[in-house]
């Protein structure tokens, strides 16, 4: 096993994280807006640029899904026990401590277990329950003559509300995160340039530099 | 066959008349788009006939039921169709609660009753000479026309009995009327005609309904959009379609939710909703925001925003009346008080012995609530609880579950008037006539009620008081411009939302959860303090130096 620089994040996965950025940046700022905590925007402003950015988001989720399954990466996501605690004890012990952090990424496997569990985490239930709710949100008025819409506004307003909290709280978390280990800035860079630090077997190495030669430095 | 010569005959003849481009265009039949253009308030547009050179109207006229047989002789029909609609009747039964509804038997909380003082109250009778139970509503040469249709602005009514010698000097030394000219001028209904009554309901101008005043009669658009003379300059019928002398548009029946809209061109002539012209989907949608606004279509009606205040153009509504203070003398005689001035400078009455006293408002904000166009009205043979704080004359329902319900702006009112005290029930009282009794000139209350419910053979403890009444009047005209209309903020908003009171349903931007609200913001806190504590204890740490080396 070798470290190499590899090219991990590709093109699509960049765009779709910056533009995904961007999008809940709006969104959270427009979101809390519509629920009266801040008047930045008047109301109109705030419900239009919030529906506009939310469309957005669908569409580049519902790429983002193709491109997951089509491109097999879907498995970097893969939920696993293997090394969870070593990260939990990073984090909480071992940071302090000036430890090396005890995760190495592989070809295979971009993502520490944490990161891996909580990216999962937010794509299966936080994403889903803002989006879901947010549609039936918007379209309100579509099913506002069955019986109990009232209520159930009331309960798809709440979940939507809570979700919003809680993907704001992951985002100050995630953006935490840059700073441990590696520098920020070396947590950074590969979202832009796309390469990191890799252990790669060496057929996997063979690999790339007989098939994807521009993918390794 | 000669029918149809006949028509293409009529046709080629309107082409060659018209000429140029514009006869190819309406070449063969004018196209089916071109709707049926509203009246406008102003002379007759496309008619057939003057009325200045018929024979039958040079006069001279003697009295106005002499034009009437007049104007009858050759409108045939006109007389039957009259006599079956509102403003002949004054009575009107729900169909839904089978109520006894009109002018004819209501109270309401203004100058209370209409019945029994129809030698004052019926001047606002499209008829001649009702003072009284014996008035002949099957005779048509009692129906008055030129209330309605006549242009010189020079005709006017009196009440229809003498009243009390007090009051009756007020409508003494007004010049003749020139029958035959009034007879001669007749227009469809302008809005100065309508508005002759309509726009002095309750005893003076905006009295009564608060969106309808004398500043419609040339409103500017800015005031009403439809009606102003610098724009659509709409007459009341562009919207009151007519047919056969019965009108669209009413309040005893609200329609409160059109679901059909404008129907096939030609159709959706019956009734006086915005949505028969406008559509369903009022808001052309260029944004998302119109997309939102016409799904709000379903519950919110369009008077809501598009009726930003009311008692706009500076005539003032009256909002609060007092009936107790009522009767009140300066030797021996009645007066009034001037002490309001509204926007167009002139001054209101505040006191009138009459009366009594009355609380002007201009510019104001509806309440708003849920409406499914039914009044419930507390008439004359409603009973309650004597000792209730005070009674809706007209109460609503509606709610969010109630599918024809929509969110509606209205004038509220409220009045301290009498009632009988030992029924618990509204009174007729006797305000206009010749007798001891009649209140206005006499100023007994008591003996006022006793004659007014003895006149109708109605069961009065003898014990009467004041009792504090509500009316409800939904807010209807004075349409802003669009650029006026409410914003979606004025009613979206944690604090000051034009619905605040409006119950059964979530209005993002209105409700919250408080406790989500907490907590989430709790969450979220403890999540920065978390950070901020981690990343001390690192920056502290003595192996701080190597915990970003890299690796």
């Amino acid at each position: 096993m070798a470290t190499h620089r590899v090219k991990i994040f590709s093109l699509f996965e960049r765009f779709w994280h910056w533009t995904q950025m961007l999008l809940i940046f709006v969104l959270v700022i427009t979101g809390f807006g519509l629920h009266g905590f801040h008047h930045v925007f008047s109301f109109q402003d705030a419900v239009t640029l919030h529906t506009a950015a939310a469309l957005s988001l669908l569409l580049l989720w519902a790429f983002s899904v193709f491109w997951l399954f089509t491109t097999r990466s879907w498995r970097h996501f893969i939920p696993t026990a293997s090394g969870m605690w070593g990260v939990l004890r990073f984090y909480s012990y071992g940071i302090f401590k000036g430890e090396r952090h005890p995760y190495r990424k592989a070809y295979w496997r971009k993502h520490n277990p944490l990161q891996a569990l909580a990216y999962l985490m937010l794509k299966i239930v936080l994403f889903p329950a803002i989006w879901v709710t947010g549609l039936a949100y918007m379209f309100y008025f579509a099913w506002r003559d069955m019986p109990h819409a009232t209520q159930w506004l009331n309960g798809i307003a709440e979940v939507h509300t809570a979700a919003a909290f809680l993907i704001l709280a992951f985002v100050f978390i995630h953006v935490y995160m840059l700073t441990t280990g590696h520098s920020f800035r070396d947590h950074l860079m590969p979202m832009i340039t796309g390469f990191d630090e890799v252990d790669l077997s060496p057929e996997e190495e063979a690999y790339l530099r007989t098939d994807q030669p521009a993918d390794i430095r | 066959m000669r029918a149809s010569i006949g028509a293409l005959a009529c046709l080629l003849s309107t082409a060659l008349l018209s000429g140029g481009v514009h006869a190819r265009d309406n070449w063969p039949t004018p196209p089916a788009t071109d709707l049926q253009r509203p009246q406008v308030s102003g002379p007759l547009q496309g008619g057939t006939a003057d009325h200045t050179k018929f024979e039958e109207l040079r006069g001279p006229f003697s009295s106005g039921p002499e034009v009437t047989k007049a104007c009858l002789d050759c409108h045939t029909e006109t007389g039957g169709h009259f006599m079956r609609n509102i403003h002949w009747t004054w009575s009107y039964t729900n169909p839904d609660t089978g109520q006894q509804l009109g002018k004819r038997y209501l109270i309401n909380n203004f100058c209370t009753n209409a019945r029994g003082n129809e030698g004052m109250c019926a001047q606002c009778h499209a008829g001649y000479g009702w003072k009284d139970e014996s008035f002949d509503f099957s005779d048509e040469t009692n129906i008055d026309c030129l209330v309605c249709h006549e242009t010189t602005g020079t005709y006017y009514k009196t009440p229809n009995s003498l009243g009390s010698p007090a009051c009756s000097v007020m409508f003494e030394g007004k010049p003749p009327i020139d029958l035959a000219a009034v007879a001669q001028s007749v227009e469809l209904p302008q809005r100065a005609n309508c508005g002759a009554c309509h726009f002095n309901g309750g005893g003076g101008d905006n009295v009564k309904h608060g969106d309808l005043s004398s500043a419609l009669k040339s409103p500017p658009r800015t005031l009403d959009v439809h009606m102003g003379v610098d724009g659509l300059n709409f007459a009341c019928t562009a919207c009151h379609i007519t047919n056969r002398h019965v009108w669209a548009g009413s309040r005893y029946r609200v329609v409160s939710k059109d679901t059909e809209g404008t129907g096939k061109p030609g159709q959706r002539t019956d009734v006086a909703t915005c949505e028969s012209c406008h559509g369903l989907a009022p808001h052309p949608v260029d944004s998302l925001a119109r997309f939102k606004l016409n799904d709000h279509v379903q519950s919110i009606a369009c008077q809501t925003c598009h009726i930003p205040e009311f008692a706009r153009g500076g005539v003032a509504t009256v909002v609060d009346w007092d009936w107790r203070t009522a009767g009140r003398t300066r030797n021996g005689e009645g007066y009034h008080e001037e002490g309001y001035i509204q926007a167009n400078g002139d001054h209101r009455y505040t006191y009138k012995s009459i009366k009594g006293n009355f609380t002007y408002d201009e510019n104001l904000v509806p309440r708003y609530a849920w409406f499914d166009g039914q009044m419930l009205y507390t008439t004359i043979d409603t009973r309650f609880d004597p000792q209730a704080e005070s009674i809706e004359i007209n109460g609503f329902t509606g709610s969010r579950e109630d599918a024809r319900s929509r969110i509606w702006p209205f004038k509220r009112m409220q009045t301290w008037q009498p009632y009988d005290k030992g029924n618990g029930t509204l009174v007729y009282t006797h305000l206009w006539g010749e007798d001891d009794a009649a209140y206005w000139g006499n100023y007994d209350m008591a003996a006022a009620i006793e004659k007014g419910m003895a006149d109708f053979g109605l069961d009065y403890s003898g014990d009467y008081g004041f009792i504090q009444t509500i009316s409800w009047w939904p807010i209807t005209h004075m349409v802003a411009p669009k650029e006026q209309a409410l914003a979606c903020g004025d009613c979206h908003a944690p604090t000051g939302s034009r619905l605040a009171s409006v119950e059964g349903v979530y209005m993002p931007g209105r409700d919250h959860n408080r406790w989500l609200d907490i907590i989430g913001t709790l969450l979220v806190a403890g999540i920065l303090g978390g950070i901020l504590i981690h990343g001390l204890i690192r920056f502290f740490s003595p192996k701080n130096a190597s915990a970003g080396e890299h690796h």
